[in-house]
């Protein structure tokens, strides 16, 4: 959904932004000074970071590889950041798949560089939104032609409800989704916890409450009761290492030190 | 192990790929001293198909260029690969028209029967070491096989004579390309080559070449590496800061753009939009007005900018009004509506409904005022025009009783609302008139001429009335009230009524008709305090009914003894019913007692009420009103049937004393009401028969005004009861005019002689000389007539004897008897009949 016209966003590039700090930690310069200080400081915290968010970005492939594999033709990363290195139309299109993505940031930078670099890519587009309006997602989405309301879609909320603090309720978020997609479509969740490493989570946690966009940690029952009403594709909900690792990687052994869950559910 | 499978170029080698016979690097045959533990060189896997082709579409990144993994391409410091590189006649075995390949075929067999390649061991290490430093969108595996691809572009470098070390820039760049980006990437990789040069100088030592020549090779391929990677970096580095840049431009742009289109939007809004809009600082200085606020004015739009709020405000303006804008001014009111009045540039009411909103900054500060205003005027000219036709009477244009009510009402509220006041600082006045017979002109010249009269009778009050600053309201018909507010006093009120039927004393000439109008008016001028204004508007109306009563043409001013006694009376006659029908009617009795020998020859029966909260009530009291009611008539025949019914009793006792003759008579009064009761004869001949009394013992007395109109049906009933033998008696004879040729014909037998007349025969000695020649002159012309003579009145013995001289029958008073209970006159009637 676009925002009206009448409250436009302000950018404010004195502030870190979620986006462009995720982008630093997996090693891309689409990302300011404000910005990497800001990840400095997370990583002076919590060294592993940028491995961790690496672990996510390794999971959204790895997901989304699965679902093309399992016939998924339509995909909508809410919460996409900057559709920098290794984003899900990258791993679509790898997969020799044409199938429809629409990605949708609440960020109007990262919604401006996603439409600066998907110009050719047809079967791909950038909306502004936020996951907070859901039926506007929805609607905004099928405007593009590129999302079918009736066919199965793959709902990405990958390292984005951790934004989402209890009062503003994404468990409605997602029961509104759920009803709203085809029976079929699948949810992919990669959350943060503090389960593996609890005291340096907190920590970290404080740091980007500092920001406009504070962390909410959760539990891994806390984020398995996202996935009310769908059904957990194997291994269930796991450490982002541990979700089907791919032939050839080396077992991790101590998949909790990338503290946080990861899981795809199908809608029954 | 020969770099391509397809490359017979003998002399080129590449790391571990010497031929089998050369005693590699890693083969078993000739173990290099201080390598041990590591894999041997036959353990590669060169037998291993080697991808051929490396996920193109996993490196189609937005930064990569399609040539950033093509060895042939230019390298980005613009050398492009060599010419005399011994692969380079078969480009197409390296890279595919169009998109990044390795394409790296399996290395010669002969080795193959070693195992894994030495390539593909320190691929694999290399993996483990740059991975993390940043992510790279590969699987794991392809990962590897993309390094062990570069690893064979080095180790290709490395042996290749001529040498030629910038080939490995090509390696960097691939790096970069794949998003091996990380800051550790070079040094890790630096260092795992030194960790492997122990293998690389065994190697050397294998191809016959000198070990320091072959380290410096190695440098030499390690800073054409750095210089290829740090080229390619800074490149993407540079493309990625730029879109990223861009983006936010692209961002900016669109903000702007949004804010320009909701400026724009707010712009035309504020520009097009009928409502009346003006935005002020808090301290109430006007910063912008719209169009249609200027039209609204009369003003152009940029007279008001600069001006203050406050100059816009009115006497009349609601009170409430000014204080909402303190509180809005202050932030602590977010907005109000009213109606308010402004005033036009050209003087003329502009009626507005105002709304002033108070807008706060992002901080929630309050910054600005904004009012939005509805020109309402006409809205407002038609309320007051259809107010104004609520209020007023359509025919004369006078303002109707709504509006005269309003502000009576209002004059009261104003009093009870003046706290601290002295009590009766404030008077009004009220003049309640009405035209004497202006029904007549209505019936006898039509409703058209009575309209017209009315017309011009409103006219010329209005006039006068209106002229002395006064409200004058027509109240229906032929009624018109003025209100005097702030009356100085009865007498100008008094004035004033004087003043109205002055002006109306000269005739009204109308469709040809000189009409005279009289009109009577009640007044009522009091203190606003202790008082209420239906309550003044009643007493109007009373006393325009006694201005009335008393003759037309007059002023009558409220008097409120007498309204009280009117409401006394009004209660009690609206008490009578339940009170007869309750029994609270007695009878009492008083004796007429003959002056000759002191018998009793009758009595009179006398109503009383005993009222029970005001004790006992005379007749004279409540038979007026019994009388105006038509009570008169059920009470008449109560008190006839008890009293007949004692007077039987008395008849009864006589006989038993053996003088039937000696039984009294009893005397009734009779109203001019029951006389018209056409039923009268008959219910006294049932009274008779009922109580057995004969008829001759029954005596009505009617006053003398009363029986002298009596005509007609009247007259005839008497005559009927005369003739039954029923006794008529003229009561209070003297103080009425009784034409006494008509006397003579009336069946009357009796005259009973006010006790006025007899006053004066009271005191011994001196009595009024005229009065007893009157009251001689009655007696004789009453027996004259035939007819016994009674004197009522009688309270002395000087009294008694006189009329017993004089020649009186019969005399009434308390000298005989009070009146009193029936058992007194039986008493009387049993003991010996005593006069004096």
């Amino acid at each position: 959904m676009e925002r009206p016209a009448w409250a436009p966003e302000e950018i404010d590039l004195t502030k870190p932004s979620v986006a462009r700090v995720y982008d630093y930690y997996l090693g891309g310069s689409h990302n300011f000074a404000v910005d990497r200080e800001f990840a400095a400081k997370a990583i002076g915290m919590w060294p592993e970071l940028p491995v961790i968010m690496q672990a996510n970005r390794a999971f959204l492939r790895r997901a989304v590889r699965h679902l093309v594999e399992s016939g998924i033709t339509q995909f909508l990363d809410i919460g996409s950041g900057i559709p920098t290195v290794g984003s899900t139309h990258e791993v679509v299109r790898a997969a020799g798949s044409e199938a429809g993505v629409v990605y949708v940031d609440n960020d109007p930078v990262a919604v401006a560089h996603g439409r600066a670099i998907l110009g050719d890519d047809p079967r791909t587009v950038m909306l502004g939104g936020d996951v907070r309006d859901p039926l506007g997602i929805l609607e905004s989405a099928a405007a593009t032609g590129l999302y079918d309301p009736a066919r199965p879609v793959a709902v990405l909320l990958v390292a984005l409800l951790h934004f989402v603090p209890d009062e503003e309720n994404p468990a409605e978020l997602i029961a509104f989704l759920h009803k709203h997609i085809a029976p079929g479509s699948r949810l992919v969740v990669s959350h943060a916890s503090a389960d593996g490493e609890p005291e340096r989570a907190a920590e970290h946690q404080d740091l980007y409450r500092r920001r406009d966009a504070p962390m909410h940690m959760r539990s891994r029952d806390e984020v398995a009761a996202f996935f009310d009403g769908f059904e957990l594709a194997e291994p269930g909900l796991v450490f982002l290492p541990e979700w089907r690792p791919e032939a050839g990687a080396a077992p991790e052994a101590k998949p909790g030190r990338f503290t946080g869950y990861a899981g795809v559910g199908t809608r029954t | 192990m020969s770099s391509r499978a397809d490359d017979a170029s003998p002399g080129v080698a590449g790391l571990g790929a010497a031929a089998p016979a050369a005693g590699d690097l890693g083969t078993p045959a000739a173990p290099v001293p201080g390598v041990s533990g590591v894999p041997t060189f036959a353990a590669t896997g060169l037998d291993l198909p080697a991808p051929d082709v490396l996920a193109p579409d996993a490196l189609a990144s937005d930064v990569r260029t399609p040539d950033a993994l093509a060895p042939d391409a230019p390298a980005p410091d613009g050398h492009g690969p060599d010419g005399d590189r011994p692969d380079a006649g078969t480009p197409d075995a390296h890279t595919s028209a169009s998109a990044p390949s390795i394409d790296h075929p399996a290395a010669p067999d002969a080795l193959g029967t070693f195992g894994a390649s030495v390539h593909d061991e320190f691929a694999h290490e290399w993996a483990k070491i740059v991975e993390g430093a940043s992510y790279v969108p590969l699987p794991a595996d392809e990962m590897r096989d993309y390094l062990r691809e570069l690893t064979y572009r080095l180790s290709d470098s490395l042996d290749a004579d001529p040498f030629r070390p910038h080939e490995a820039r090509d390696v960097g760049e691939a790096l970069v390309a794949a998003h091996f980006t990380g800051t550790g990437t070079l040094e890790r990789t630096f260092g795992l080559i030194g960790e492997w040069w122990p293998r690389l100088r065994a190697h050397a030592f294998s191809q016959q070449r000198d070990p320091d020549d072959y380290l410096l090779r190695v440098i030499q391929i390690q800073g054409a590496l750095a210089a290829g990677y740090a080229e390619a970096l800074r490149t993407r580095t540079l493309a990625e800061q730029q879109a990223i840049h861009a983006a936010v431009l692209d961002a900016r742009a669109l903000t702007e753009q949004a804010l320009h289109t909701s400026e724009a939007r707010f712009r035309a809004v504020f520009e097009q939009s009928g409502l009346g809009i003006a935005i002020g600082d808090l301290d109430g200085v006007i910063l912008d007005v719209n169009p249609a606020l200027a039209q609204m004015f009369g003003v152009h739009q940029t007279e008001l900018p600069g001006r203050r709020v406050r100059e816009f405000m009115l006497a009349d303006d609601p009170g409430h009004v000014w204080e909402w804008y303190e509180e809005l001014a202050r932030g602590e009111r977010e907005h109000f509506s009213a109606e308010k009045r402004y005033v036009r540039a050209d003087g003329e009411p502009l009626w507005t409904h105002l709304t002033v909103s108070l807008v706060r900054d992002s901080a929630g500060g309050p910054r600005y005022q904004v009012a939005m205003i509805e020109d309402v005027t006409d809205r407002h000219r038609l309320y007051t025009r259809l107010r104004h036709q609520a209020q007023h009477d359509p025919l004369t244009g006078l303002p109707n009783r709504a509006l005269f009510f309003e502000r009576l009402e209002a004059v009261f509220e104003r009093a009870a609302g003046s706290v601290g006041r002295p009590s009766g600082a404030d008077r009004v006045g009220l003049c309640y008139l009405d035209l004497d017979g202006f029904k007549v002109v209505n019936d006898s010249l039509g409703h058209d001429v009575g309209d017209q009269l009315l017309i011009a009778v409103a006219r010329r009050l209005d006039a006068y009335v209106s002229r002395a600053g006064h409200l004058i309201a027509r109240m229906g018909g032929d009624e018109f009230v003025v209100l005097v507010e702030n009356s100085a006093g009865t007498g100008q009120v008094v004035a004033l009524a004087e003043g109205i039927l002055g002006a109306l004393r000269e005739p009204f000439r109308i469709r040809g008709h000189d009409l005279t109008v009289s009109a009577s008016i009640g007044i009522v001028e009091r203190p606003v305090a202790g008082t209420g204004p239906a309550d003044t508007m009643r007493a109007a109306d009373i006393t325009l009914y006694w201005a009335k009563s008393e003759g037309r043409g007059r002023w009558t001013v409220f008097d409120t003894e007498r309204n009280d006694r009117e409401v006394a009376r009004y209660t009690l006659s609206a008490e009578m019913p339940a009170a007869l029908h309750h029994g609270e009617f007695d009878v009492d009795y008083q004796p007429l007692v003959s002056l000759a020998d002191g018998s009793v020859l009758g009595v009179e029966a006398l109503v009383r009420w005993r009222h029970p909260r005001q004790g006992l009530i005379g007749p004279d009291r409540f038979i007026g009103l019994a009388e105006e009611t038509g009570l008169i008539v059920p009470l008449g025949m109560y008190v006839l049937e008890r009293a007949c019914r004692e007077a039987q009793r008395w008849s009864g006792s006589a006989e038993a004393l053996g003088a039937p003759a000696a039984a009294p008579f009893i005397s009734v009064n009779l109203a001019e009401r029951q006389c018209h009761e056409p039923g009268l004869v008959r219910q006294v001949e049932r009274v008779l028969a009922e109580t057995g009394l004969e008829p001759e013992r029954l005596q009505f007395e009617l006053t003398e005004s009363q029986i002298m109109a009596t005509d007609g049906g009247p007259l005839e009933r008497l005559r009927e009861l005369a003739a039954m033998g029923v006794r008529i008696a003229i009561d209070d004879f003297g103080t009425g005019y009784s034409n006494l040729a008509y006397l003579r014909r009336l069946p009357v037998c009796e005259l009973k002689i006010a006790g006025s007349f007899v006053e004066g025969l009271r005191k011994p000695g001196d009595a009024d000389p005229v009065d007893a020649r009157i009251v001689a002159s009655l007696v004789e012309l009453a027996h004259a007539l035939g007819l016994t003579v009674t004197a009522e009145g009688i309270e002395t013995a000087a009294q008694a004897e006189r009329l017993r001289a004089i020649g009186c029958d019969a005399g009434q008073g308390w000298y005989f008897s009070r009146p009193g209970p029936p058992d007194r006159i039986a008493t009387l009637l049993d003991g010996v009949p005593r006069a004096g």
